[in-house]
């Protein structure tokens, strides 16, 4: 095992085990975690699979197998930047709602009667 | 408020009073907001509600005082946030048209009527107060009247909507439409956008001419450094809106 091997693997054990302490801590949830570990295990695997890396490469026309690596772990930022955009437009509607909620809330004077002749508000989720 | 309501309800079946809803998003307006509601609950026989879109200012306590019906938000939405609360309250309490003015004073409050007219007759789903329309002196920029062709020929090009002022926000909505933004409406900048949503309901729009003022307080919500966001961000949003799914 060379150095920069050592290094690798190191790394991203250590980011795994950080994960899954967060995550038995309840300081992260498992829904944000599963990228998190899945770019982790794949790094700690080709770090150790020097061959499976330089195979994985040549297969793709890459030939400095390191670099590879590079490749992977800047797909697993980028998968986890657009996760985090699209868990902060639903945490936007979410809190929109409930500022809208809040506010009818405080004025009181709940509604006489839902009036609502159509199906029930699919806003929720559906809608971004 | 409440006796008004009470008139209002489906029991007096004779002559059904459609019950209208003047709604004010305001941001920091505490200088104008009392004015206006006091303004339009001695000419108009229409209940009032301000949306207080987040500012700690004077602003709700000025238009409760002044006979408005107000509605805090906890934090700043936007005019679109803040007006969707409007839709909501409608909605739940039951009115028949909504009309929305702004609360710096740019509007008239005695062009309510006209606005309303159309909407009140069944004539159609929304009613929009142009200042292009018929005679007017309101001055505008010129990068502004650029701002205003490109979203007149976006909104033309894309629904059919023949309007000549696509970012008033001086208008009048019938309870189809007080429902659907109720549930659909966007956060921020929501005048050219609305043209989206009509479309895709297939509302009947027709604009009315309206006077229009140079604002009386305050700053426009659109300043020189927020022009290029909002071009891009309304450009966007319109397109995203052709194709999206409504709930």
């Amino acid at each position: 095992m060379n150095r920069i091997t050592v290094l690798a693997v190191l790394a991203s054990g250590i980011l795994l085990l950080y994960i899954l302490e967060m995550v038995r801590r309840r300081r992260l949830r498992e829904e944000y975690s599963i990228l998190w570990l899945a770019g982790g295990v794949i790094m700690l695997v080709f770090s150790l699979k020097r061959d499976w890396l330089e195979w994985v490469a040549g297969a793709v026309g890459i030939y400095y197998p390191p670099s590879f690596l590079f490749l992977i772990g800047m797909l697993f930022i980028l998968l986890i930047l657009i996760h985090f955009s699209i868990t902060i437009s639903r945490l936007y509607q979410m809190n929109k709602k409930i500022a809208q909620e809040l506010a009818l809330l405080k004025h009181g004077n709940p509604p006489p009667e839902p009036i609502r002749e159509q199906e029930p508000d699919r806003l929720e989720r559906r809608t971004g | 408020m409440s006796t008004r309501m009470a008139a209002g309800r489906p029991e007096d079946k004779a002559e059904k009073v459609l019950r209208v809803l003047v709604a004010i998003p305001a941001y920091g307006e505490e200088k104008s907001i009392g004015g206006i509601v006091s303004s339009l609950r001695r000419k108009l026989p229409y209940d009032v509600v301000v949306v207080n879109d987040g500012s700690l200012d004077g602003t709700s306590s000025q238009a409760r005082g002044a006979g408005a019906i107000t509605l805090d938000l906890p934090c700043n939405l936007g005019i679109g946030g803040a007006l969707q609360t409007a839709y909501i309250f409608a909605r739940d309490h039951g009115y028949d048209a909504l009309v929305r003015i702004d609360a710096d004073g740019q509007h008239e409050v005695e062009d309510i009527p006209r606005v309303l007219e159309p909407v009140l007759r069944g004539q159609a789903d929304a009613v929009i107060g142009s200042r292009f329309l018929g005679e007017n002196e309101y001055r505008v920029s010129i990068p502004r009247i650029f701002g205003i062709r490109f979203f007149r020929w976006l909104v033309r090009w894309n629904t059919g909507y023949r309007v000549t002022d696509p970012t008033s926000g001086f208008f009048a909505v019938n309870r189809r439409l007080i429902e659907f933004y109720s549930r659909n409406y966007p956060s921020d900048y929501p005048e050219v956008d609305a043209y989206i949503l009509m479309h895709r309901l297939k509302a009947r729009a027709t604009e009315v001419p309206v006077r229009m003022y140079e604002r009386a307080e305050g700053k426009s919500s659109i300043t020189t450094f927020r022009a290029m966001y909002y071009m891009v961000k309304v450009t966007l949003s319109f397109f995203v809106n052709r194709i999206r799914r409504f709930g």
